[in-house]
């Protein structure tokens, strides 16, 4: 598993409040229904402060797509979206043993396996668009760490000025 | 109907049986949910005269049409009994987790009456009610109960509503928690739970939502999500309630010494802001909410090292300033303390600082508190206290009684001070510098609460003159009591009333959304107003009379010694003249009852035989 290039679903632990508002748009969204079982963004809540939402990496050389032994699995190599083929998807669950972030799921209706799509139908992701405290955001890893290296530095200079 | 499934779930625990009763959308209506509906199932399922902790008096959950959709600060439940404090009825809410499991488990409300033989915990997954052993879980800690089900069931969607040790020992204000940290917290219905032998209520629910509109009800959530992150709920969101006590103190209305004063001169050392720059780890949120309020505070070092808990400014008041308590430390611990053993912070409190008087004075001394010193300020013995009412242990035997019960059993002049209207403690404002206040705690059908009157705002913001009394003060107190009564029964949290323009319309339209049921603002209004008058009726079968409508001496005999509020008091006469008006602004008769007509009007006239009218 190779950490992606791709943009996908990015929470910060420290604005996350478990508030649980992105399975429930994600589920409305979705399934058209508020279930956040059907819902592919997780809020994991450990200790009263310890908090974050999970989804799907959009992982290269995706362990989940590599898994599937009926090839149902697919990955957009320009999104790194992992689409699942539901008419040869028959809900064995390889694919969520092999994903590390549990961002993968069996909904409880159609059995099929299901993931994060970035809301391929929507402008945005809607879990994105309700997150109350912009904890959620489209993002990769190199720009996440390139946006800590400047706020690090901003401190600086502030500390610097003050 | 669509979000609401017309099902409440009835819970026999002396058979261990359980049965569904169907209602229709005519009944929702009514009702509309959370304590609207939990006082309705109270009344229904509660025989007159049943004993508070009894296996006659019914326990009832109660849902909103919002919990478990995107409605924001929506995800509440309602909890409704007859309270062992107050002999009247107990309502309260509590939210997250527990309020979406309970409704996707497919129930609009949850009747538990009888009582088991031996302590057990009930689990209610889906469709299916077992009832099994609690007896590996008697003495646990709120929290320790919740997570000990939730390991045994295997499952970290099972959400749990509990009790500790102290509703297991029946002190009269051990409450409910659930979700780590929420609980209904008032009136003691956690030892009508424990009356019961039930320590816990387990709920796992996996079914589906369907609201009547999910596009209208999407656009609809999403702007009032964007406002409720906006400035109105700045205060909530930064420092949470506890930014209250600067302001409450300059306003010389800060509980003090168990209401001597209302000016604490240490308030600067127990403030929000204090607690904000040393304590507060993070801010978070119940399910649902988009503002994100409980801020979790850690102390790190000295005496009361590792004490963990969510600070609100009611919890802070009662066991920081009412007692003489500046240390914020110390304040944590305690608070830690009566969520852990799941009790009412305030009433605990208050009935601390009753105790705290009474050996101020003589009354009590030094050996009725087993050689404990309790002068003012003392924490060590204010947390020492709280444990002891848990366990009723020594002087807690007495103290887990409430300030009325045990003002009446030590006598010596003790009522003049024990500050309780109809057995419940009073909230964090000295209704002398807030007089409209005043009226709302007299009247309040479960006693002083500032949760279900909401007068205290007409007083805080300035639109009357707030130490003083004035007949026009009745109407005020009933159209805030029907404001409070429209967030606590379509359920959305208060905190979130400033973003909305016109709450009736806004909120009735997102009712009609989520139920589709049609309900316009004055059916929402004229169903709110059916709701208090249910409260009432539940009252007045239990026997209520015009004289417990009415405050503790304190309030209407000693002047303010201090402060901003200095000289203010209530005056029996003025207060008597707000009582006449409010009675008449709700249509009831010179003693306070509801007459036939307004029932029939409420369409409520079911009720009237067992009123007496």
């Amino acid at each position: 598993m190779v950490t992606s290039k791709h943009e996908y679903i990015v929470c910060d632990p420290d604005k996350c409040t478990s508030c649980n508002m992105c399975e429930l748009a994600c589920a409305i969204t979705h399934a058209k229904t508020f279930d956040p079982s059907q819902s592919r963004i997780r809020v994991v809540r450990i200790e009263p402060v310890v908090m974050m939402a999970v989804a799907c990496r959009m992982c290269e050389d995706a362990p989940c797509v590599i898994a599937c032994p009926r090839n149902a699995l697919t990955q957009n190599p320009a999104t790194g979206v992992i689409k699942v083929d539901n008419d040869l998807c028959d809900g064995c669950g390889w694919c969520i043993q092999a994903c590390d972030f549990g961002a993968i799921h069996l909904n409880p209706a159609t059995k099929d396996a299901e993931m994060c799509d970035l809301c391929a139908d929507q402008e945005e992701p809607q879990c994105v668009a309700i997150c109350p405290k912009e904890a959620l955001k489209l993002s990769t890893p190199q720009r996440v760490a390139r946006e800590a290296r400047k706020e690090a530095v901003s401190q600086l200079l502030k500390e610097l000025l003050e | 109907m669509q979000s609401f499934t017309g099902k409440i779930l009835h819970i026999d625990l002396t058979h261990r049986k359980s049965w569904v009763q169907t209602v229709d959308d005519a009944y929702l209506k009514r009702w509309i949910g959370g304590v609207g509906l939990a006082a309705r199932l109270a009344y229904e399922n509660t025989a007159k005269g049943a004993d508070p902790l009894g296996p006659d008096n019914a326990l009832c959950f109660a849902a909103s049409s919002f919990a478990g959709t995107l409605v924001p600060v929506g995800s509440k439940h309602g909890v409704a009994a007859k309270s062992p404090l107050t002999n009247r009825l107990g309502d309260c809410l509590a939210s997250s987790y527990f309020s979406q499991s309970f409704r996707r488990a497919g129930y609009d409300g949850i009747v538990i009456t009888g009582a088991a033989d031996k302590w057990i915990y009930v689990f209610v997954d889906d469709d299916t009610v077992t009832f099994r052993d609690a007896s590996h879980l008697l003495g646990k800690h709120t929290f320790e109960t919740e997570e000990a089900i939730r390991e045994e069931l295997g499952d970290e969607a099972v959400r749990v509503s509990t009790i500790g040790l102290a509703g297991e020992k029946l002190v009269r204000f051990a409450n409910i928690t659930n979700d780590r940290g929420r609980q209904a917290g008032r009136t003691g219905l956690g030892a009508v739970m424990g009356a019961k032998k039930l320590k816990a209520l387990a709920v796992r629910g996996s079914k589906p939502i369907d609201v009547a509109d999910p596009q209208g009800l999407l656009e609809k959530a999403k702007a009032l999500t964007k406002l409720s992150v906006g400035p109105k709920t700045e205060k909530y969101r930064v420092m949470g309630t506890p930014s209250n006590v600067l302001n409450m103190n300059r306003l010389g209305v800060l509980p003090t010494r168990n209401y001597q004063s209302g000016t604490f001169e240490h308030a600067d050392k127990v403030s929000g802001e204090v607690m904000l720059e040393q304590y507060v780890e993070k801010a978070v949120s119940c399910a649902g909410c988009s503002i994100a309020c409980e801020h979790i505070t850690r102390v790190r070092e000295g005496d009361y090292a590792g004490a963990r808990t969510s600070v609100d400014y009611e919890s802070l008041f009662a066991l920081g300033p009412n007692c003489g308590v500046d240390n914020l430390a110390a304040i944590i611990k305690a608070i830690e303390t009566c969520d852990n053993y799941g009790m009412d912070t305030m009433s605990s409190g208050v009935t601390i600082s009753w105790a705290m008087e009474c050996y101020q004075r003589g009354i009590l001394t030094k050996e009725d508190f087993g050689g404990l010193e309790p002068d003012w300020g003392n924490h060590a013995v204010v947390i020492k206290l709280a444990e002891m009412i848990a366990k009723r242990e020594g002087i807690g035997d007495l103290l887990a009684e409430g300030t009325k019960r045990a003002a009446e059993k030590v006598g010596q002049g003790s009522a003049h001070f024990a500050m309780n209207v109809k057995g419940l403690e009073a909230a964090g404002y000295d209704a002398r510098g807030f007089q409209t206040f005043a009226l709302g705690c007299a009247v309040g059908t479960r006693g002083p609460c500032h949760n279900r009157s909401l007068a205290y705002e007409p007083d805080a913001k300035g639109e009357v003159d707030r130490l003083k009394t004035e007949p026009a003060r009745g109407q005020i107190a009933k159209d805030c009591e029907e404001l409070a009564a429209l967030f606590d029964c379509a359920m959305l949290c208060k905190f979130i009333r400033g973003c909305l323009k016109d709450a009736w319309s806004e909120v009735s339209e997102l009712f009609t959304m989520t139920t589709g049921i049609p309900i316009t603002a004055a059916e929402m209004r004229q169903a709110m107003e059916r709701v208090w008058n249910m409260k009432k009726a539940f009252n007045i079968r239990e026997g209520w009379t015009r004289a417990e409508d009415w405050l503790p001496d304190r309030w209407t005999q000693d002047p303010m010694p201090e402060g901003g509020s200095k000289g203010a008091v209530v005056s029996p006469e003025g207060l008597k003249e707000m009582i006449d008006a409010y009675y008449l602004a709700r249509g009831w008769t010179p003693e306070g009852l509801i007459p036939k007509d307004k029932l029939a009007a409420l369409d409520m006239a079911d009720v009237a035989e067992d009123i007496g009218v």
